[in-house]
C-alpha cells in the first residue's frame, strides 16, 4: 500500500503516514466524515456572495434575465432563430439556466483550490470537500432564478407533460458534469495559473458548443453524435424536454447516453487525478 | 504500539528551493519540457536523478521520535529547523517524502488561530465554520458554544462581522474556537506568540487544562517561559534534524547554549544579513568586562559592557540601535536603546553614513548569576526595523562577591542589586 491511508484499528484509530506514489484510491469514507464540513463551507460561499452589494440576491435573476433579453432581441427577433413551437423568451431561459450553473461552477471551482489556499496550507480535510461545496453553492442562484421560470411557464401557458419527472435527473447531470470539469481545472490551476486565463474564454466557447441560444434541431446528421459529446448539449435538451415538454429527437436515446457517459467519464477521472495532485497542493499552492 | 500516540520513524521532507521563479510552472514550460526532456535524459546519462537534488531542500531528515499517550513534549529549534514542518507533517497537511509516521487518534492541529475566518461573517456563524474547519461536529460546536463565546470574552459583538473586530478580539474569538476542540493528540505552533498578556495566561491555563485531561501535545514555541511551563519534555531539532532530546530544562539550556557562543563576541557574515536590512549592515557584537576584553563570562559585581558595531552605507533618519537582554529560560530581562536618552535624541534626529559603534554599561550588582541572551535590533520606530537579532548572542554572569554569596544558594529573580538593609532593634 504505497499511499496516505486510513488503517482502522480498533479503538483508538491508528492513522498511518507515508509517502505516496502513482494513484490513490478515492477515500470517500473519509468524505463522508467530513461531510458537515461540505455543509458549512456551502453555507459560507451562500452567505458571502451578494454581502456588500445593493442588489444582493436580485443579482440571481439579474443574470439569466438580462441574457434572455439581450438573446431574444439578437437571436429571436434579428435572427429568427426557430424556437421549436415555445416563445423564444422561455426557450432561451430554460437553457440559460443550467449553462449558468455549469458555467460559474467550472469558473468558482477552478480558483476555489488557490483561493482557499490559506485552510489548504493549515489544516488537513478531504481536499474534495472545496470543489463540491464550490459547485453546490451555485444551486441556490440556480433555484431563485427558477422561479422566474416558473412564473414565465404560468404566463405562456405552457402545459406540463409526465417528462417533468425526469427534470431532476437533469439537474443532477448538469452538477455532475460541472463537478468533473471543476475537479480537473482546480487541480491542474494549482499547478499552472494559466487555467485562471483560459477559464472565462473557454465557458465562451463552450456556450456557442451548447443550443443555449439556439435549437439543437439545427445539428443534423454524423455531427450530432460528435455534438453529444459535449454534456451540456443532452442537459440542454433534457431541460426542454423535462419543463417545456419540447419533443426529443428520435436519436435522442443515443446521444443522451453518450453526454451522460462522457460526463461519469470526466467526473471519476477527475476525482482520481484530483486526489492524485492533493498530496502536492500544500506544497505547492 | 503499545500505549504511544505518536510514533515518527526516519521521517524526511524534502522541498524544492529556488521555488520562487519556478512556482507557477507555466503550460508552456511543461510543453516544452516532455520535447526537451529525452534529450536531456540522454545527455545526463545513467545518473538518475542526480542533477534534481540540487535544487531541493530536506526540511527535515532522519528523524526518529516516539511520544507516549497524555505527554506533552515541546520542540524547539531556530527558524529553519524544521519544527513547523514537523507540525505540518503530523498533522497531514502535507505528505513526507520518506519515513512513516503512525498516530494514534485524532489529530486537532493549530498551526494558525483562525483559519477559515470568513470577515464578511458574523463572529457566530465563524464560531460554526471555523469548528466544521478544524474539525468539530455541529452537535460537538452547539454544545460549547456559550463556553466558546464566554472564553472569547466578545459576547457583546457575537452577531457583528468579525472584519468590525479590533485584532484581539478577532484572536480571542478565534483561540476561543480552537481551545475547544477535544482530539485525542493537540497539535499547537506558537499560537500564543500573540494577543495581549492576560489572554496568553488564559491561553496558557487552558492549554495546561488540556494536558491535564491526558491528552498528547506536541507544542512549538521559540517563547521558552512557556515551553518550560508546559512541557515535561522538548525536543530540539536543528537543520531538519533532530539533535537533542531531554527533560524540558535540560532542552531548553542546551538550546540556549548551543550555536551561537563565540566566547564574547558575534559576527554577522554578510550572507547572514538579510538585504531587506539595507542600508543598516551590522558588523558585530561583544559583551566585554571592565577591562574592555570581550569575554565569555563576566562577574556580576563589575560593570559590563555592551557593543553594537555596524555600518550605514546611507544615512537614516530616527534610526536606533538597541539590545534586549533575555534569561535562558526566555524572558525578557532589559529593552533598551542608544537613542534613548533625549538629547541623544535630538543629536541623532538623521544619523549619517558611516562605520559606527553603540556601547552600553550595565552597572554593577544588577544582573543576577546565570547565563543571558543578548539579542539586538536597529530600527526607526513605526517606519522600518532594518535588522533584528533576538538571539545574537549569550554570556554568563558569575556572582562571586554578590550579595549573599555567602550562603550557597539558588537565589530567585533575575536581579541581585545590592541593596541597602538596616536592622533596628525595637525593644
Amino acid at each position: 500500500m504505497a499511499e496516505t491511508s486510513l488503517v482502522t484499528q480498533p479503538t483508538p484509530e491508528t492513522i498511518i503516514l507515508r509517502p505516496s506514489r502513482g494513484w490513490s484510491a478515492l477515500n470517500l469514507k473519509d468524505l463522508w466524515r467530513y461531510r458537515e464540513l461540505i455543509f458549512f463551507l456551502t453555507w459560507r460561499d451562500i452567505k458571502v456572495r451578494y454581502k456588500q452589494t445593493v442588489l444582493g440576491v436580485a443579482w440571481a435573476v439579474i443574470r439569466p434575465v438580462v441574457t434572455m433579453i439581450v438573446y431574444s432581441l439578437i437571436f429571436g427577433q434579428l435572427a429568427s432563430l426557430d424556437s421549436e413551437g415555445v416563445p423564444y423568451t422561455i426557450f432561451t431561459y430554460v437553457a440559460l439556466l443550467p449553462w449558468q450553473l455549469f458555467s460559474k461552477a467550472i469558473s468558482d471551482t477552478g480558483r476555489s483550490m488557490v483561493s482557499n489556499r490559506n485552510m489548504i496550507t493549515k489544516i488537513y480535510f478531504p481536499r474534495l470537500v472545496i470543489p463540491i461545496s464550490t459547485v453546490l453553492s451555485g444551486l441556490v442562484d440556480f433555484f431563485i432564478a427558477f422561479v422566474i421560470l416558473i412564473g414565465m411557464m404560468v404566463y405562456y401557458d405552457i402545459p406540463l407533460t409526465s417528462a417533468i419527472w425526469t427534470f431532476p435527473l437533469f439537474l443532477l447531470l448538469t452538477l455532475v458534469s460541472a463537478l468533473g470539469v471543476g475537479l480537473w481545472f482546480s487541480s491542474l490551476n494549482v499547478l499552472y495559473r494559466d487555467v485562471g486565463y483560459m477559464l472565462p474564454f473557454l465557458t465562451e466557447t463552450w456556450k456557442y458548443l451548447t443550443p443555449v441560444a439556439y435549437s439543437s434541431q439545427y445539428i443534423t446528421g454524423t455531427w450530432k453524435l460528435i455534438y453529444s459529446l459535449n454534456p451540456m448539449a443532452g442537459v440542454v435538451q433534457g431541460f426542454r424536454w423535462a419543463l417545456l415538454g419540447i419533443e426529443l429527437d428520435p436519436s435522442a436515446p443515443l446521444t443522451m447516453s453518450i453526454s451522460v457517459g462522457i460526463a461519469l467519464v470526466v467526473l471519476i477521472s477527475g476525482l482520481f487525478y484530483f486526489r492524485r495532485m492533493e498530496r502536492t497542493f500544500a506544497d505547492m499552492v | 504500539m503499545s500505549n504511544l500516540a505518536i510514533r515518527v520513524n526516519d521521517l524526511g521532507k524534502q522541498y524544492r528551493i529556488g521555488i520562487a521563479p519556478e512556482r507557477y510552472r507555466t503550460l508552456r514550460d511543461s510543453l516544452v519540457n516532455i520535447v526537451t526532456w529525452p534529450i536531456q535524459r540522454i545527455r545526463r546519462g545513467l545518473a538518475p536523478s542526480g542533477e534534481d537534488q540540487l535544487d531541493t531542500i530536506w526540511a527535515l531528515r532522519d528523524v526518529t521520535f516516539n511520544v507516549e499517550q497524555g505527554r506533552v513534549l515541546g520542540v524547539i529549534g531556530r527558524n529553519g529547523a524544521g519544527k513547523s514542518t514537523l507540525l505540518k507533517v503530523l498533522s497531514r497537511v502535507t505528505e513526507p517524502t520518506e519515513g512513516e509516521v503512525e498516530i494514534r487518534g485524532r489529530v486537532g492541529s493549530l498551526l494558525e488561530v483562525g483559519t477559515g475566518f470568513h470577515p464578511e461573517l458574523t463572529g457566530r456563524e465563524n464560531i460554526y465554520l471555523n469548528g466544521a474547519v478544524l474539525g468539530m461536529k455541529r452537535a460537538e460546536i452547539d454544545g460549547k458554544f456559550d463556553e466558546i463565546v464566554d472564553f472569547s470574552g466578545v459576547e457583546k459583538f457575537i452577531d457583528t462581522p468579525v472584519k468590525r473586530y479590533s485584532s484581539g478580539m478577532y484572536l480571542r474569538l478565534a483561540f476561543a474556537v480552537a481551545a475547544h476542540l477535544e482530539p485525542e493528540i493537540l497539535v499547537v505552533d506558537e499560537v500564543l506568540a500573540v494577543g495581549d498578556a492576560e489572554f496568553q495566561r488564559k491561553c496558557l491555563g487552558k492549554m495546561s487544562d488540556v494536558a491535564q485531561e491526558g491528552r498528547t501535545v506536541l507544542f512549538v514555541s521559540h517563547d521558552m517561559s512557556a515551553i518550560l511551563r508546559l512541557t515535561e519534555e522538548a525536543i530540539v531539532l536543528d537543520k531538519g534534524q533532530l539533535v537533542y532530546r531531554a527533560p524540558t530544562a535540560e532542552a531548553v539550556d542546551y538550546y540556549m547554549m548551543s550555536g551561537f557562543s563565540e566566547a564574547g563576541e558575534r559576527h554577522w557574515d554578510a550572507d547572514e544579513v538579510p538585504p531587506s536590512s539595507a542600508p543598516f549592515r551590522p558588523i558585530a557584537l561583544r559583551v566585554c568586562n571592565a577591562k574592555g576584553d570581550h569575554v565569555d563570562v563576566v562577574r556580576s559585581t563589575e560593570e559590563i559592557n555592551l557593543e553594537v558595531e555596524y555600518q550605514l552605507d546611507e544615512p537614516i533618519q530616527g534610526l536606533r540601535v538597541g539590545l534586549y537582554l533575555m534569561s535562558a529560560r526566555g524572558e525578557y530581562v532589559l529593552t533598551s536603546f542608544d537613542t534613548d536618552e533625549p538629547d541623544q535624541y535630538d543629536q541623532f534626529g538623521v544619523r549619517p553614513s558611516g562605520h559606527f559603534v553603540s556601547k552600553c554599561t550595565i552597572p554593577p550588582d544588577l544582573l543576577n548569576e546565570g547565563r543571558y541572551t543578548v539579542g539586538m535590533n536597529a530600527s526607526s520606530f513605526r517606519v522600518k526595523r532594518y535588522f533584528m537579532d533576538e538571539r545574537a548572542l549569550t554570556f554568563t554572569v558569575d556572582g562571586m562577591g554578590a550579595p549573599g554569596k555567602q550562603w550557597s544558594e539558588t537565589r530567585m529573580g533575575l536581579v541581585r542589586p545590592r541593596l541597602t538593609w538596616r536592622i533596628e532593634m525595637l525593644g
